[in-house]
């Protein structure tokens, strides 16, 4: 059956099922993410009380596994607003039921991501003084430093996702508020801001809505733009690379749409929408997942061109460590998950088989996260004079914290899953052919 | 006499459309169309205007590209420290920082112009609404003196609606 067998009314009620009272099972997973953030928090805390030498961070490594997870959960954040605005802005209608998860995953991951600086800090409490604001020193950040510039990327990105995440799900609230009872009632008036779907409200509605994809288009791209040069500014070797904005923008894309995969396989499968989010929706972006594979893989090539080609020694030696040195495995595991696995979405077969979408989707994140990993870490640990090279070992603290932020992350989305509706419901009813007496069907 | 509010319920869109045409020929005092979906062919008839959210959405972006240059500049001519052997107003990577504050500025106006054009948040739900309307009926609700009620019932059960309610 395809989407556009349904009726507008079963739209609804497919979609507001999800929405339900929750069973002893969701509370079950519930306590289980809670507790994982748990761990997270009390290493985070114990961080706090007993300072950063608890970590690995030290002489030549200065950051570690938790900027390899800010800038995972930053790339994480990017396949919401491709599929959420620049899709929208190409009328690819294959997003219309993913958008709105991949969108939430945006927002979440970026407010997970944000967490990282903060917890890499160190002294967090002073976390404001990265914002620029008057003050009785009269000082001022300094806006040629990319590090600022990232801080601004990064809180406009936050910014303007939610707000359109937040404007998206108004007419679907609307439709929760009319069909609850009790308290969920009340809750979905107040948070539809009284949304009537009159004519001048899907006017003007529309005209902003466009704007926001509009904006938003641009900025996602800028995002991990910015955050590449926080690395590309630098003069270290392996980083100091005029490739590095659109090679970080395609990974970042490539992570996320593997997330999305990893997210909508079981949410189809728990709340029974396997009639919103087909099988063809999974396979379009498993094809997208090609397209980003290939740009990534490339990208690990032309570095390694570039080493030889450049006759730089320094850049030849630190890609020459990269593949055979130290870090080796987690160099491997990054080309063979980020650009040989997803080769295999070539097998019309394997692009439409459920199982094989979920396990390389987590392999593709697994892939990734080491990419981010072996950037940061090897050259950091291996740069100009051999006299200063040294080992970085992310210490337990550093674990505890990783696998916290993969918990908090999940249990926003969980949490957002039972409560917001995770499929638009008004632009998939744009999908169905319009209810017509003559010559066309009943809505 | 007082004006009374009839709303007409459709199942079908074609229909809506046909009643539509004939009561805004007859121009009643206030006519509101609920819809589950949005529809180019209701906003050519009912708003042609392009909506005022692009005059904001335009401002907000000016203001923060001139804003994020403005600031850039102007904090770091009041520090006059160089750093990495830049000059003190440097020009690319304020850029960041102009584009940054465009996109910013620009959707938070465009926000303010959503609130500002529609009154939202507007909790107060009319009597003429439905709770059929956010998911398969459209609705066309009317505001008419005492004297045309009968004229504008017939119309709405004439163009095919369901039922038609006086509020």
């Amino acid at each position: 059956m395809k989407t556009t067998d349904l009726t507008y009314s079963e739209v609804n009620s497919l979609v507001l099922r999800m929405l339900e009272p929750p069973r002893k099972a969701y509370f079950g997973i519930l306590f289980f993410l809670l507790s994982v953030v748990g761990i997270g928090v009390t290493a985070w805390a114990y961080q706090i009380f007993r300072g950063m030498g608890v970590t690995g961070l030290n002489n030549p490594v200065g950051w570690g596994v938790y900027i390899t997870d800010f800038v995972f959960w930053v790339g994480i954040a990017h396949s919401g607003t491709l599929i959420s605005a620049i899709l929208y802005l190409f009328r690819a209608r294959w997003r219309t039921s993913i958008y709105r998860s991949a969108e939430a995953m945006t927002v979440f991951a970026v407010l997970t991501a944000g967490l990282f600086p903060l917890i890499h800090l160190g002294r967090v409490w002073l976390f404001y003084w990265l914002f620029p604001y008057p003050n009785q020193r009269f000082l001022w950040p300094n806006f040629r430093s990319p590090l600022i510039l990232d801080v601004l990327a990064v809180s406009t990105y936050l910014t303007v996702s939610s707000v359109f995440f937040f404007i998206g799900l108004l007419p679907d609230i609307a439709a929760a508020r009319d069909q609850a009872t009790g308290w969920r009632k009340k809750v979905y008036a107040v948070l539809s801001l009284g949304w009537k779907g009159t004519h001048r409200l899907w006017h003007h509605y529309g005209a902003a809505y466009l704007f926001f994809a509009a904006l938003a288009t641009p900025l996602v791209i800028s995002v991990h733009s910015v955050v590449s040069w926080d690395f590309a500014l630098s003069i270290i070797p392996g980083w100091h690379s005029t490739i590095f904005a659109p090679y970080f923008v395609a990974g970042a894309i490539h992570s996320g749409l593997a997330m999305v995969l990893t997210i909508l396989i079981p949410l189809r499968k728990i709340f029974k929408v396997e009639k919103l989010i087909t099988l063809d929706n999974l396979e379009a972006m498993a094809k997208m997942i090609i397209l980003t594979g290939l740009i990534v893989g490339y990208a690990y090539a032309t570095e390694f061109f570039i080493a030889w080609y450049s006759g730089n020694q320094y850049e030849y030696e630190i890609f020459r460590w990269r593949a055979t040195g130290d870090y080796a495995a987690e160099y491997w595991i990054m080309v063979v998950f980020n650009s040989l696995i997803p080769l295999l979405f070539f097998v019309k077969r394997i692009r439409r088989s459920v199982a094989w979408l979920f396990a390389l989707g987590i392999l593709i994140n697994i892939g990734m996260w080491f990419e981010r990993y072996v950037i940061i870490v090897t050259s950091l640990a291996h740069d100009f004079l051999p006299y200063a090279w040294g080992h970085y070992k992310p210490s337990l603290v550093e674990f505890a914290i990783t696998l916290g932020s993969f918990g908090w992350f999940f249990l926003l989305f969980f949490s957002f899953a039972k409560f917001l509706p995770a499929i638009s419901i008004a632009e998939t009813k744009e999908l169905l052919p319009l209810p017509v007496k003559r010559g066309g069907k009943r809505g | 006499m007082k004006p009374v509010s009839l709303v007409g319920v459709f199942a079908h869109f074609d229909e809506l459309m046909e009643a539509l045409q004939k009561v805004k020929e007859k121009k009643p005092e206030r006519l509101v169309v609920y819809s589950p979906v949005p529809h180019h062919k209701l906003e050519e008839i009912l708003e042609p205007k392009p909506s005022p959210v692009r005059y904001f959405a335009l401002a907000g972006a000016l203001t923060g590209l001139f804003g994020g240059f403005g600031l850039a500049i102007w904090s770091s001519l009041k520090w006059g420290l160089i750093t990495g052997g830049k000059p003190i107003v440097s020009i690319p990577p304020f850029i960041v920082v102009g584009f940054e504050l465009t996109i910013l500025f620009g959707a938070l106006a465009t926000l303010v112009g959503l609130i500002l054009t529609h009154q939202f948040p507007a909790y107060k739900i009319p009597g003429t609404y439905d709770a059929r309307f956010s998911v398969d009926r459209f609705g066309l609700a009317v505001r008419v003196s005492q004297e045309q009620r009968n004229e504008f019932e017939a119309i709405l059960k004439s163009a095919g609606a369901e039922e038609v309610h006086v509020r």
